[in-house]
This record gives structure tokens, C-alpha cells and sequence, in this order.
């Protein structure tokens, strides 16, 4: 698509008619101001407020969408804008990488088009494509009387926590909670939600996995049973649907512009740190210049531990799980050049004895392999002890169904790959990782592992054992994390002793 | 490129390691544009196929070929109105899952780079064929406007070909969800530019894939209608 500038305004032209440009070479976009006399769609309000979409994303004809923008109630952006250095920028996805960019001969804007290659899958934006967004009045949804119904109680650490996250939405600050795995998060959030609906604050709660945002969907709506939530995910269908709670993929939030006031990111540390940054610049994107945001994780990295510790940054610990019981500390153990015992067709024999023993007292074991190729070596050696083995890693088909009959006690052990670092939580079980020396377990990961064990009231202990051929920096760390989390819980009398 | 420089793959985005064995050096022109892992996941077409289409065999049991020619290419064949339109088509690759992941990915989503993917593979086949015009299976106006760019058009761009675009869309019904029968008996969807010089000429037709061979016999019959020797056609997929 191509613009000329007409009494002050955009006029697209489907050709390359003359002193036409395209809306990355525009010098400025003139901004209409909204006329109070004209009728403006509501749909379109539903569907633009504080978003930033494409025209392909919008079923309204064009004429309909340049009639509100030249009446003042819609805006257009540039999608790729120009460093100083003439470098291109993707606006929506914040990439400036040049290997993220490509260039093609355009049938829509008839020039060579630079387009963001990084953000592709939410729709081709190049340098003819502008981003659509509402320049009028925000949809107004009515209040329940009752907001909150969920009357379940919260552990102390909790309630601290709690109080911490409205304060900050109230007053618009940035805040981390730092919960350790089981410590029960999603309650602590509720207070602060409620607190932002009733003083009519659009919030959203974001984060990297679609499993959580499907996880959260259903407590959340059962929680604020008369509030609308728009449940946002790849192909998910609220995808037009304005609700004052929305809970989103953070891939997602790269179609909203300024439209929150308060934004909860869960699980910031669940990507490396280039894609983090992405996610990042679509969560910064998609709240309002005024608004707060609360971060959320079990294990924030290396950086953002350090600003706690400086007191650069405004956090709250939960240190303890609401059960009362202390975190499982891994116990280290040395197995020797593992991956030559298993070329060899054998486990090294103190992780044979640690298999051995699970298998006479019927203990259900998660086993973490580094690789899924080491994994697969060792799964046949497992399963001649314990027939009832499986592997899973991500991009198994029946990774489901694995999941579903460890939950059934079909499998005692299940080996798997990183993958299950997260989320998924079984009752009763040890945890081992084989190989913990590997780069791929940072002390997040190992965390993570380590907070599968002991996650139930009934059996709030597990053993967590880490097989090394050489301790590194990540488990030491790891296990000095946990232990801090342990000592505070139980100086702040959290942790029963 | 330069000798530490990383690569990312066009495909899965995994860094490529520089190929710094001596044959890499010795053929510094030849970039790796994706990994070994998404190049081990193309199936070239290979071992005996049908004559004209490039079907494999080895995926068709015995009944549904008659000697070197399948099924489906009998069934045209026999037919008079359509009988030597198509002479031959060739196909690079098999039209698997991977496959059909990358052509979405690069015609619907619409990234072009992609192109890059099968250009020197492209190039290669078009080398063995003798051929005076490349005409790429054109998109109607409102569906080249929608993507961005014609996908078959972009292929003969890249190979360094020059592209005849004397082909055009009639009207855009979804074939896909017509019977054989009735593709067959479809009225034809192409329509010529007037003069479009090519008579007694060899024209190779390219198009992403090659699925009942519908499209390109009809756009074949114009061509050779219009006067052209032989039209032969090449696509991406089988
Ligand atoms: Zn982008
Ligand atoms: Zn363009
Ligand atoms: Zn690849
Ligand atoms: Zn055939």
C-alpha cells in the first residue's frame, strides 16, 4: 500500500501513482482529531482499542477504516521505522537484527520492501504495511457487583505477597515476586486483580507458554466467574473479544499498543535471553505509559538477583511453599564419564542403585537427561529393571499421553528431557538429573528440576538427587538458592520446624 | 562470507556452523542457507518415476501404473482433447510434511527469503532442459495484492531466469475442492496476453506443486493453442 498527503491527511492508493510513498517514508502521519459528530463503529472500537494490527487482521473494508481515521477515531503507525543509521526497525517486534530482515519485490507498494522476517508469524510487516490502531473513547464494561468470588485462604507468605501486588497496581509501580516453585502464585495474584477491575484498570497477565495460559484460563474464570477474560493464544478464538482481563501468550501482546494498565509477567526466565528480549519489548509495547507491572518467577537470572541483592529493584519473596515444608535440597554425587558408561551399554552404578532402590520401594521417579540421544541410550538400561519406562522430550507426539499416565501411575520412571522443568507436577515423587555438569542446566533449570519433588501436602518430601562427572558453577549456585530460600522461610516463620 | 561468520538457518533459525572443510574453501560461492538437519528433511525425487509426471513409483502399487506412465497421466493421455498438451513435468522434491510446512511458510505467510531455499536445486534442474520462455503460473489480481508476491514468479527471479508473464487468471474459484471430473471439465482459468510471441517456441511452465496436474495442462493447452512447440513444466513439489 502506497500514501499520498491530501489537506493534511493519508490517502491510500492501491498503485504507484505520482508523489505517492509508502508509510516508512513518510515524514510525519498527520493525526486527525476525533470529530464529536460522527458515528464511529463500536465494533471497531472493540476490535482497535489499544491494538496494533494489520489490515488483513481487520474483517471492516478499508473505505470503512480510512473513513475513522480521517474522522479522527483511528490511528496509522509505521511498522518498520529507521535507526540513525538508516538501519531498519520493526516497531511491533522491537528486532533491529539485519539477519532478521529480508527484502522482496512488492506487489503491494510496487518497490523493493524490507520485511520483518521475526515476527512473520503474526503477519508480514514490511515497509508499506501501517499499524492500525484507536485514537477514540475506550469501550466501557460494566462492573459486577461481586468481583472476587473465589473464598479459598491464603498461607502467610502469601498474604504478603498479596498485599505487595495491589499496593503496586494501585500505585502503578514495578514490582518481582519471587515465589519459589509451589508456592502457590496464581492466589497471591487475585487481590491485585480485583483491586485493578474495580477502579476500572484494563490488566493482563502474560507469559511465554500456551500451557499456562490454558492452565489459568479456567481458575481464573472461576475466580471472577462475571468479569469477561479474553484467553489469548495461537489460534485461540478471543481473538477480537476487548475484556478487561485478558490473559495472553507474551507472542500475543505484540498485537496490542498502550492498552494496559497493569500487566503481570509470569515466568520472564522460561526463554533464553534473545528471545526474552523480544517478549520484553512486546510487554513494554502493550502497557500504557502509566500503568504497573509485576513480574512474576521462581527463578530470576543472574542479573535480576543481583539488583534484589543492590536493592535496585522492588521485590517480595515467598520463600516457602504454602504447605510449610521446606524446599527439597539437591544432594550432589559423583558418577563418573556417564555418557562412556552408557556408549558402553551400561549406567554408572551408583545411578543404578539409585534406580534400583525406587524400583523395590514402588517410588514413581522423574529422570533429567541433558540430550534427547543420551536420553534414548539410556531408556532400554532402564527399562530392562522397570518395564513400566518411558522417555518424553518436546517434540514427542505422545508427550500428553506420557504425562497423563504418570499421573495414573501407569509409569514408575519417566525419563525426560528439560522440557518437563516446568508446570507439570506429580504428588509423589524423587527427582534425578544424570549429567547435571551439561551447560543446558543453568541454575534456573536446576531449580526448577529440584521444585518438582515434595510439590504435595501428603508428601511434602522428595529426594533430589544431581549425578555430575564434575560439579559446576550452575548446580552450586542452584543449590545455594534453594538453600537461602529454606534459611528465610524459616527465619520469617514460614517453614514449620 | 567471512570465515567465523554464523549463519542462521533461512528454515528452523539454528545457527550454521562455518563449513570449513577444504572443499568449502575451495567453493566460496556456494552459501549454506539452512542447516543439515532441515537439509536432511528434503526427499528428492529419485529411482524410477511416471514418464510424464514425475510421480515415484515406489509410492503406487502395480495397478495404478501402465508400464512407464501412471494412472493418472493414462487417464489424460487418453483423452484426445488433452493427449501430448503436457509433455513432461519435472519435480524436486517430494511433497512431504517438511515440505509442505516451507511452501506455506514462504507463499502464505509470505516469506520471500525462502525462495533462496530452492533456488540453487532449481537452477540445477532447469540446466539439463532446453528451453526459450519461462512462464511462471500466474495469481489473480487480488491474491497477488493479498501475498505480496507471486511464489513461482519469485523461483525464476532468484535462479537468475527471466520470467514471461503472458499468463493470467480468469476468475479465482477454489479448485481444491472440485472432483477430477469436474477439474477436467473446468472451463479454463487462464487467459493469454494478445500477441504473445511464441509460436514454434519450447516453454517450460513453473509452478510450487504439482498436485492432479490440472492447472498446468490447462494453462499448456493455451500455450499450445496459441502456437508453441512444447511445453514442458517444472514444479517445486510432487
Ligand atoms: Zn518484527
Ligand atoms: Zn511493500
Ligand atoms: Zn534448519
Ligand atoms: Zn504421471
Amino acid at each position: 500500500m502506497r500514501f499520498i498527503l491530501f489537506h493534511n491527511k493519508l490517502i491510500p492508493q492501491k498503485t504507484n501513482t505520482n508523489g505517492s510513498k509508502r508509510i516508512s517514508q513518510m515524514d510525519l502521519i498527520p493525526q486527525p482529531q476525533p470529530n464529536p459528530n460522527y458515528p464511529f463503529n463500536p465494533k471497531l472500537q472493540l476490535l482497535l482499542s489499544g491494538k496494533q494490527l494489520l489490515f488483513d487482521d481487520i474483517p471492516f473494508p478499508l473505505e470503512e477504516i480510512q473513513e475513522h481515521y480521517e474522522n479522527g477515531y483511528v490511528t496509522y503507525r509505521k511498522g518498520i521505522k529507521y535507526t540513525a543509521g538508516k538501519k531498519p526497525y520493526c516497531v511491533r517486534c522491537g528486532n533491529k537484527k539485519p539477519y532478521w530482515f529480508a527484502v522482496y519485490p512488492c506487489a503491494r507498494c510496487q518497490e523493493a520492501c524490507i520485511y520483518c522476517r521475526r515476527c512473520l508469524m503474526m503477519g508480514r510487516i514490511s515497509e508499506c504495511t501501517p499499524l492500525i490502531g484507536w485514537n477514540g473513547p475506550m469501550p466501557d464494561a460494566p462492573l459486577p457487583s461481586k468481583i472476587l468470588a473465589w473464598q479459598g485462604s491464603l498461607s502467610q507468605g502469601q498474604l504478603e505477597a498479596s498485599k505487595r501486588v495491589v499496593e503496586a497496581i494501585l500505585q502503578n509501580k514495578e514490582w518481582l515476586i519471587w515465589a519459589v516453585c509451589g508456592a502457590g502464585k496464581t492466589e497471591v495474584l487475585f487481590a491485585g486483580i480485583e483491586a485493578a477491575l474495580a477502579t476500572k484498570k484494563r490488566i493482563c497477565i502474560a507469559t511465554p507458554r500456551t500451557d499456562v495460559v490454558l492452565e489459568l484460563t479456567p481458575r481464573l474464570k472461576s475466580a471472577f466467574p462475571d468479569i469477561p477474560i479474553a484467553s489469548l493464544y495461537g489460534g485461540s478464538e478471543d481473538r477480537h473479544v476487548f475484556a478487561p482481563l485478558t490473559i495472553a501468550t507474551t507472542h500475543q501482546l505484540l498485537r496490542f499498543y498502550q492498552a494496559f494498565d497493569a500487566m503481570i509477567l509470569d515466568e520472564v526466565d522460561a526463554f533464553p535471553y534473545t528471545v526474552e528480549e523480544a517478549l520484553q519489548h512486546a510487554a513494554v509495547q502493550a502497557r500504557k505509559l502509566t500503568s504497573s507491572m509485576i513480574y512474576l518467577t521462581a527463578t530470576p537470572n543472574e542479573k535480576w538477583q543481583r539488583e534484589c541483592r543492590t536493592g535496585k529493584r522492588a521485590f517480595t519473596t515467598i520463600p516457602a511453599r504454602y504447605h510449610r515444608h521446606p524446599l527439597s535440597v539437591p544432594e550432589f554425587v559423583w558418577c563418573g564419564n556417564w555418557k562412556k558408561s552408557l556408549r558402553k551399554g551400561k549406567l554408572p552404578e551408583n545411578v543404578l542403585c539409585w534406580i534400583k532402590t525406587r524400583l523395590q520401594n514402588n517410588k514413581q521417579s522423574l529422570l533429567f537427561f541433558p540430550h534427547i540421544s543420551l536420553m534414548e541410550e539410556a531408556l532400554p538400561l532402564v527399562k530392562k529393571l522397570a518395564p513400566a519406562t518411558e522417555a518424553v522430550h518436546a517434540e514427542d507426539p505422545c508427550r500428553k499421553d506420557k504425562v497423563q499416565r504418570m499421573r495414573k501411575k501407569e509409569i514408575l520412571f519417566l525419563l525426560t528431557t528439560t522440557i518437563l522443568e516446568r508446570g507439570v507436577t506429580f504428588p509423589n515423587i524423587d527427582v534425578a538429573v544424570i549429567g547435571a555438569e551439561d551447560l543446558i542446566f543453568t541454575e534456573s533449570a536446576l531449580v526448577q528440576i529440584a521444585g518438582r519433588a515434595g510439590r504435595s501436602k501428603e508428601y511434602p518430601k522428595g529426594v533430589v538427587t544431581f549425578f555430575h562427572y564434575g560439579k559446576t558453577n550452575e548446580m552450586i549456585k542452584a543449590k545455594r538458592q534453594i538453600v537461602s530460600m529454606n534459611r528465610e522461610g524459616i527465619a520469617r516463620g514460614l517453614i514449620d520446624v | 562470507m567471512s570465515f567465523f561468520f554464523l549463519d542462521y538457518c533461512y528454515i528452523c533459525q539454528e545457527r550454521i556452523l562455518p563449513d570449513i572443510s577444504w572443499k568449502a574453501l575451495f567453493s566460496p560461492e556456494k552459501e549454506s542457507f539452512i542447516c543439515t538437519d532441515c537439509r536432511g528433511k528434503f526427499e528428492r525425487i529419485e529411482g524410477e518415476t511416471c514418464r510424464i509426471c514425475s510421480r515415484p513409483f515406489q509410492q503406487i502399487d502395480n495397478p495404478f501404473r501402465d508400464e512407464d506412465v501412471c494412472y493418472d497421466c493414462f487417464r489424460w493421455e487418453e483423452d484426445p482433447e488433452w493427449q501430448g498438451v503436457l509433455e513432461k513435468n519435472t519435480s524436486m522434491f517430494v511433497y512431504n510434511e517438511f515440505l509442505r510446512e516451507v511452501i506455506a511458510k514462504f507463499k502464505y505467510r509470505g516469506d520471500y527469503m525462502l525462495v533462496k531455499v530452492f533456488s540453487e536445486s532449481f537452477r540445477k534442474k532447469v540446466q539439463g532442459l532446453v528451453v526459450d520462455v519461462f512462464v511462471p503460473i500466474p495469481l489473480s489480481e487480488e491474491r497477488l495484492y493479498e501475498r505480496g508476491f507471486n511464489q513461482t514468479e519469485a523461483i525464476l527471479i532468484e535462479a537468475g531466469l527471466q520470467p514471461s508473464n503472458i499468463l493470467t487468471r480468469i476468475h479465482t474459484e477454489k479448485q481444491s475442492k472440485k472432483s477430477r471430473t469436474e477439474r477436467i471439465h473446468l472451463p479454463q482459468v487462464f487467459q493469454l496476453l494478445p500477441n504473445p510471441q511464441i509460436e514454434g517456441k519450447k516453454i517450460l511452465l513453473v509452478d510450487d506443486i504439482y498436485t492432479t496436474g490440472s492447472t498446468l495442462r490447462h494453462a499448456a493447452k493455451l500455450l499450445k493453442q496459441a502456437g508453441a512447440a512444447t511445453i514442458q513444466s517444472i514444479t517445486i513439489g510432487r
